[in-house]
């Protein structure tokens, strides 16, 4: 009697937890999700496309970079085929493109020169307070990690740069606020960065606002992480080996207890 | 006994009994023959302590505990250093299986009443473990010094405010200084470091009690003579390997293929005391105490009852009144457990969640269910609950139930 009515109670408990779980899914928002991407380095065997990789590059070089820093990258990292395919001329070519302050020299001054590999990219605002200052008080992230920075990753970034559109008629705009559809709030204080054509690809790519945000989302992807493919090369060779032992540690455990399963065989 | 002849071995076990030690503590400790896979997770949450030791050694010597640097020696350790990122992953993602490892270790204690007369010691230091591992995963979770690290500090230290009268100056204390800063950050980098010996030490204790009476079984009932159990080695050796592998690939895929999905995205963003992240969030093992303390509308109770949530556990042996300790053999109590285990889940769930609507009412329901089952239901149940039959023995179900069964099956397997 007590233990069907204990057991009438449990079920009642669960089922009034269940229907609450119900009622709070309900009520999470409807916010737009950024689109799924197909994109060439998600999924165990995903690597980069390299023509992206250095297309996104010159996307950022020549647009983000006006704004945005990217303080953990140096320009080495983009040398040789497991980062952007560059020759090691090349990457000291586009190092030597910037000019970086170095210092301080045997006056005690400090003085600008070249930019060489080993140096960090050069970052656009000296600190902070110019960032602000140059962007009407807001502050353009650092994109070093900012794919794992933000959830939903690539897809985010890729929604961002191409969520802009005008707002809906009764929203009220902040001043120099633009619209974004996939931004929280709807309100991002970056202008529309891309536009049709707003780099020329040397390998003849057609710059649309698409392909130019997939390239530099690549990149990004990239300069988050620049070992994934790495890690994923070596995931596949870890998770061999240990399909291989563990199979054989199940023979070997079967073997063991064997003798013992026998004996109570006999015994019974 | 099975000492080899070897006369160096012979001579320095004479003087300091290693070998003996081992021989009666690893191979010949008579376990019982009846575990089933859920006694695995003790010995693999072990090796994923000394995993966590070993690579939190090499992460320390490439780490720097400083609020200016912190952020950038981790990335420099994911970018720049030979397989820092292994070293990296392994760790960040060997926290979260540790307690993964711990959980269903402390759950299974529970189902099969392992905190039973004589193991109550046994029990306690395995929550003090459990008390000690949640303090060093916050600490280290500050250190990488990103912004759910800073804000996760922030409110965690704050609860000590709650204490009437002395919490302020306690939280000042523990910060070193009127914020979460530099000070904080290098305490908690020394004692991240310290903490995990403690453990060891601690683990060390937990299977001297463990030896002093040997393991509980899926049965619960007592070593009744030599044919219930089995010698430590082989059988279990090979079997906590076996268990080792499994566990390794379920590990190797999150560490390889996805480092980051048990990961805040916030932490990948360098601390800023300025800038308030939109949700505070814990990382997932701390989730139903955080929805403990938040389902709780005073601060000082809420506090209360968030570590009255793990203090509870140290008194279950003396509030489970049942004299049966397997759930197997226990009709009610059965159901009751994995109503508790529903429960931890939907307190995990809730407090992923801001504390709105729904969610607060579901919060409220499951901490009071939460503390409603350690209190109350544990010693009622075992007044009343009639237990089913006990076997005489460990080996009478055995041999009744899979002995011939698995026989078969193991001849069949030696035919060609």
């Amino acid at each position: 009697m007590t233990r069907r009515l204990m057991r009438h109670a449990v079920l009642a408990g669960a089922a009034l937890l269940a229907l609450g779980a119900g009622l709070a899914w309900a009520q999470e928002s409807s916010e737009p999700r950024p689109p799924k991407m197909a994109w060439s380095f998600t999924g165990p065997f995903g690597t980069f496309d390299r023509a992206a990789l250095q297309r996104g590059f010159q996307v950022y070089n020549e647009v983000c970079s006006a704004c945005h820093s990217m303080n953990l990258l140096s320009y080495r990292d983009l040398e040789g085929p497991s980062a952007l395919g560059y020759s090691g001329d090349e990457v000291a070519a586009i190092a030597a493109t910037k000019q970086v302050t170095d210092g301080p020299n045997d006056q005690g001054a400090m003085f600008q020169r070249a930019g060489r590999p080993a140096d960090r990219f050069a970052a656009p605002f000296a600190n902070e307070e110019s960032a602000r200052a140059a962007n009407g008080g807001a502050l353009p992230p650092d994109l070093s990690i900012i794919i794992k920075a933000r959830a939903g990753g690539a897809d985010y970034v890729h929604a961002i740069l191409t969520g802009f559109g005008d707002p809906p008629k009764d929203m009220k705009m902040g001043a120099g606020m633009n619209y974004n559809a996939y931004f929280p709030g709807h309100q991002i204080a970056m202008p529309p960065p891309l536009t049709d054509d707003r780099v020329t690809f040397a390998d003849g790519t057609k710059a649309t606002i698409d392909q130019e945000a997939r390239d530099v989302t690549t990149f990004l992807v990239w300069a988050s992480e620049p070992t994934m493919e790495e890690r994923k090369r070596t995931g596949a060779k870890v998770i061999i080996f240990l399909l291989v032992m563990t199979g054989v540690l199940y023979g070997a455990k079967r073997r063991v207890w064997s003798d013992l399963h026998d004996q109570d065989g006999r015994d019974s | 006994m099975a000492l080899p002849e070897n006369k160096i071995v012979r001579w320095i076990d004479h003087r300091l009994p290693v070998f003996t030690f081992l021989d009666h503590e690893l191979t010949q400790y008579p376990t019982p023959k009846n575990l089933n896979y859920w006694w695995n997770f003790g010995s693999l949450a072990g090796i994923v302590l000394t995993i966590m030791i070993v690579t939190g050694i090499f992460l320390a010597m490439q780490y720097t505990p400083h609020v200016d640097f912190a952020f950038d020696s981790v990335e420099r350790i994911m970018r720049d250093v030979n397989y820092g990122w292994l070293m990296r992953y392994v760790h960040m993602n060997g926290a979260s299986f540790f307690f993964v490892l711990v959980y269903i270790h402390l759950f299974r204690g529970l189902y099969y009443g392992s905190y039973k007369a004589p193991r109550e010691l046994l029990w306690i230091l395995g929550v003090v473990i459990l008390a000690l591992m949640m303090a060093t995963a916050f600490m280290g979770y500050v250190l990488p010094w990103g912004q759910m690290s800073f804000w996760g500090a922030t409110v965690i230290t704050n609860l000590f405010s709650a204490f009437p009268g002395v919490g302020n100056d306690i939280v000042t204390w523990l910060w070193g200084g009127f914020a979460v800063s530099n000070p904080t950050l290098n305490r908690f980098y020394a004692l991240h470091y310290l903490l995990p010996f403690v453990i060891v030490a601690v683990v060390g204790l937990h299977l001297v009690a463990l030896h002093q009476h040997g393991s509980n079984n899926p049965l619960g009932i007592d070593h009744k003579g030599p044919q219930d159990s089995i010698p430590f080695h082989p059988y279990y050796t090979i079997k906590d390997m076996f268990g080792l592998g499994v566990f390794l690939i379920v590990f190797a895929l999150f560490v390889f293929y996805w480092p980051n999905l048990l990961a805040d995205p916030a932490n990948y963003i360098p601390a800023n005391p300025l800038q308030t992240p939109p949700e505070i969030v814990p990382e997932w093992y701390f989730l139903p105490f955080y929805a403990i303390l938040r389902s709780i509308p005073s601060k000082l109770l809420g506090v209360c009852a968030t570590f009255g949530s793990i203090l509870v556990l140290f008194i279950v042996p003396w509030l489970d009144t049942s004299k049966v300790r397997s759930a197997y053999f226990r009709p009610v109590f059965k159901w009751v457990f994995w109503l508790l285990v529903f429960d931890c889940i939907v307190l995990g769930w809730v407090g992923a969640h801001r504390p709105e609507g729904w969610f607060v009412i579901i919060g409220r329901i499951a901490t009071f269910y939460y503390f409603l089952h350690f209190l109350i239901l544990l010693p009622v149940i075992g007044w009343f609950e009639q237990p089913l039959p006990l076997p005489p023995s460990i080996s009478s179900p055995v041999l009744k139930k899979g002995g011939r069964r698995l026989a078969g099956a193991a001849a069949s397997r030696r035919k060609p």
